[in-house]
């Protein structure tokens, strides 16, 4: 396979991943701040710092009001990462490697992008929006199905997978991370008396479809170190971040020379299985999503630097 | 209600479909018996189906403008097919064999010893002019000695029904995809029309198109590593480069995912290393291809790419050098290149061309500007041309000064009454102006595509066919005589 094609794979499968957990996060958002009490105002600007897009936002917006936060990580082409963006470099990368993935992924992703743009009017108004994220999410979730059942599982398909999994490992430490840091406290215990609190964890459960499993399989009160071991190191649960390293080291795996972006993962790895959760104070939380977030960059370094088109090669075309 | 008929009038030209008024030809009698069936409603829901699966399909190209910059649009297609009989078909597909092969003879002897030029046949006036002879490739001996491996020649037809040569693509024909595509797009809205016809199939040209480039690949191996090199995806027919690629099998590449080593060997960028390539049907124009050689800004090409060629390490196709005869001045000659290399006599004809290079048919030109099309040697996609009736006056003398100061670079022809075929316009059937782009494949052996692009001027009385111009496309079907 082509270095620039396993590269645009990748981003692609990134692309594809981030708009869906975009919608998911807006939509439990949503759904959060209708059930927040009118004196506590839980607000969208902790959805701008999930995504990391503080400075974008500030650039074009003055308030992270519900309108501008929504109209930012939906529709606005400003920011990289809205659902449209990410949705349109998809749909070009996908254009660009279309003779390398099956042609009714290309028409399901085209559908999704189109989706997107013409109901963009629709989805930032408060009536629409559900609808539209919902449209999002299952075109998505339709997109990942066809691919796992009619792609062949080359190199193509691996590329992709490791694209998407990673992309989700970050973005369900990015959730974490920002949730867990505007709670009111670090205690167990007190959450169970904290109404807000708990709304905010389950929230977190929601945004990553993990809410009834993690009633069912794991504690029926909503406890915030059972929460943390979930999402980080569950290995069954296909959002928690160690199920989706598990998945990228499977397909790093099965590629040639991949020596050095193993070690890399597996640093990642390491990190996950040692680190205890328990008594974890909220800086300390903070610190690790931090430190795994640093190494799963250096993960992809390691990858786009073994696999991809060497800098040079691009910079002689930027030229 | 049922679609009204009685108003289609081809009012003198020849039409594709009709007779005459309200008569169809016998062999599109069916078509449109099945027509007349359909009402408004019916129609209106076929066509939303034909546009809604060129959307999902993603069939497009894409147009440039001042304003907008790059703009995609969706491939505009009629879908009522356009129907050519089989006997008249298999003349024309003889002498396209018959004109590519004479092309391909005469290439190779501009570049060798040109003895076309040294028995007076062809002027070295006319080679020394042209901007698409390539001095790097003299000598160069590729498989087979052909150069034209994939060519698109352009067909109309006159008002007395005689097929016409309008002018023969050598450089990157593209259109080819699009003839595939019409044809799906045409199963999924009209079903039940091949119940009543069985035209023949077009989708093996993705096949043929393989099998000829295998053919010329210099190392003999198994299975020759076949790449398309493609100048990215904003080029206008990028769609369609993918889509061969993949129909083939092969991989897509851009000029940086390859190079060429000390060794004079072509490579490209795998995942599991360098790993050698042996053919390239390359998309990218010859000024592009190689920076080493060509033009030194390129960075669509590949350093190194015309050693490797001129080493017999990598075919090209088309070969470096073809557009030689892809040229509106050498048009004019292809008659007499014909018999000077086959002795035979062509059998599709050209349109009587002024080359404006000789004094007595410059001045027949510049005196009859009205009434003739004027056209630039080497462009193409219908750009910088005159249409004498519908021009202005400043527009003849614009060009009268463009002719006397670069005679070489015009040709002038009459305008054809060029046909028209029945096209959906407002729920009703009226004549378009249509033309037909077959395509030819040389290698170890010669096949032209079944029918081939038809594109039509979907404005009323226009002549322009190109997409980026306004102009649309139809299924093209060639069916067996005695089918009505």
């Amino acid at each position: 396979m082509l270095s620039r094609v396993a590269e645009e794979i990748y981003w692609a499968g990134r692309y594809i991943e981030r708009a869906e957990n975009t919608a998911r996060l807006i939509r439990v958002n949503s759904n959060l701040v209708l059930d927040a009490p009118t004196v506590v105002s839980l607000g969208w600007e902790p959805l701008i710092t999930i995504t990391g897009l503080e400075g974008s936002f500030a650039e074009h917006y003055k308030n992270p009001t519900e309108r501008n936060v929504v109209k930012f990580l939906i529709g606005d082409t400003h920011n990289p990462s809205s659902i449209l963006s990410s949705l349109a470099f998809a749909r070009e990368n996908f254009r660009t490697v279309r003779e390398i993935i099956p042609r009714t992924a290309w028409q399901s992703l085209n559908k999704l992008y189109l989706f997107a743009k013409e109901s963009v009017q629709a989805g930032l108004t408060q009536k629409g929006r559900d609808d539209y994220l919902e449209g999002i999410i299952s075109g998505s979730q339709q997109l990942n199905g066809l691919l796992a059942s009619v792609m062949y599982h080359d190199e193509a398909w691996h590329f992709l997978r490791i694209g998407k999994d990673l992309e989700r490992a970050e973005m369900t430490t990015r959730i974490i991370d920002v949730r867990s840091s505007d709670l009111l406290t670090d205690s167990d215990e007190l959450f169970n008396h904290s109404g807000l609190s708990s709304i905010e964890w389950i929230s977190v459960l929601k945004s990553l479809s993990a809410y009834a499993i993690y009633r069912r399989e794991i504690d029926v009160q909503v406890r915030r170190t059972p929460i943390l071991e979930f999402l980080f190191n569950n290995s069954r649960f296909p959002r928690a971040v160690s199920y989706c390293l598990d998945s990228v080291e499977e397909s790093v795996g099965t590629l040639a020379h991949n020596t050095k972006p193993l070690k890399a993962l597996r640093s990642v790895v390491r990190q996950l299985n040692t680190q205890k959760m328990e008594n974890m104070k909220q800086d300390v939380l903070h610190q690790y999503i931090d430190e795994l977030q640093i190494k799963l960059w250096k993960f992809h370094t390691a990858l786009a630097k073994q696999y991809f088109l060497p800098e040079v090669a691009l910079a002689e075309k930027a030229e | 209600m049922a679609i009204d008929l009685t108003q289609y009038n081809p009012a003198g030209f020849y039409d594709e479909t009709f007779s005459g008024k309200n008569r169809a030809r016998n062999y599109c009698k069916k078509l449109i018996k099945r027509f007349r069936k359909m009402d408004e409603e019916d129609l209106a829901a076929r066509q939303m189906a034909a546009e809604l699966a060129i959307k999902e399909k993603g069939i497009s190209f894409r147009i440039y403008t001042k304003k907008d910059g790059a703009i995609d649009r969706n491939w505009p297609f009629d879908i009522l097919p356009r129907i050519i009989q089989k006997s008249e078909w298999d003349v024309i597909e003889a002498g396209l064999i018959q004109r590519v092969k004479a092309l391909n003879l005469f290439i190779n002897d501009l570049y060798h010893e040109q003895k076309i030029i040294k028995d007076g046949v062809f002027p070295a006036e006319v080679l020394a002019d042209s901007k698409n002879f390539r001095p790097q490739c003299v000598g160069v001996n590729p498989p087979s000695a052909i150069w034209a491996h994939v060519c698109g020649s352009d067909l109309v037809r006159d008002t007395d029904g005689t097929v016409y040569v309008l002018e023969d693509n050598l450089r990157v024909p593209s259109g080819v995809s699009y003839m595939i595509a019409n044809r799906e797009v045409t199963k999924h809205v009209f079903p039940e029309l091949f119940e009543t016809y069985a035209p023949l199939p077009v989708d093996d040209y993705p096949t043929r198109l393989h099998d000829m480039l295998v053919s010329v690949s210099p190392r003999k191996v198994k299975r020759p590593e076949v790449v398309v090199l493609t100048p990215g995806i904003y080029n206008s027919a990028y769609y369609e480069h993918a889509y061969l690629a993949h129909q083939m099998g092969a991989e897509l590449v851009e000029g940086r995912d390859l190079f060429v080593d000390k060794e004079n060997i072509v490579y490209m960028r795998t995942v599991a290393g360098p790993q050698r390539v042996d053919v390239i049907y390359r998309r990218i124009d010859d000024e592009f291809l190689d920076p080493e050689v060509f033009r030194k800004d390129s960075t669509l090409g590949v350093p190194g790419l015309m050693r490797a060629w001129k080493a017999g390490n990598v075919g090209l196709a088309n070969a470096p050098g073809a557009g030689v005869a892809d040229d509106k001045v050498v048009y004019a000659f292809v008659p007499d290149i014909i018999r000077y290399y086959l002795h035979e006599e062509p059998i599709i004809a050209n349109v009587p061309t002024y080359r404006c290079m000789y004094k007595e048919e410059r001045e027949y030109a510049l005196a009859n500007l009205d009434k003739l099309v004027v056209k630039p040697a080497n462009e193409s996609g219908g750009y910088g041309m005159l249409i004498g009736p519908v021009s202005t006056k400043a527009e003849r003398e614009k060009f009268a000064k463009l002719i006397k100061r670069n005679p070489r670079n015009y040709i002038a022809q009459p305008t054809l009454g060029i046909s028209t075929v029945a096209t959906i316009v407002d729920k009703k059937l009226e004549p378009r102006h249509v033309d037909l782009r077959p395509f030819i494949l040389s290698g170890k052996k010669t096949m032209v595509t079944t029918g081939g692009l038809t594109r039509v001027a979907l404005r009323k009385g226009s002549l322009v066919v190109n997409s980026s111009q306004g102009g649309g496309s139809k299924d093209t079907w060639i069916v067996a005589d005695g089918e009505d």
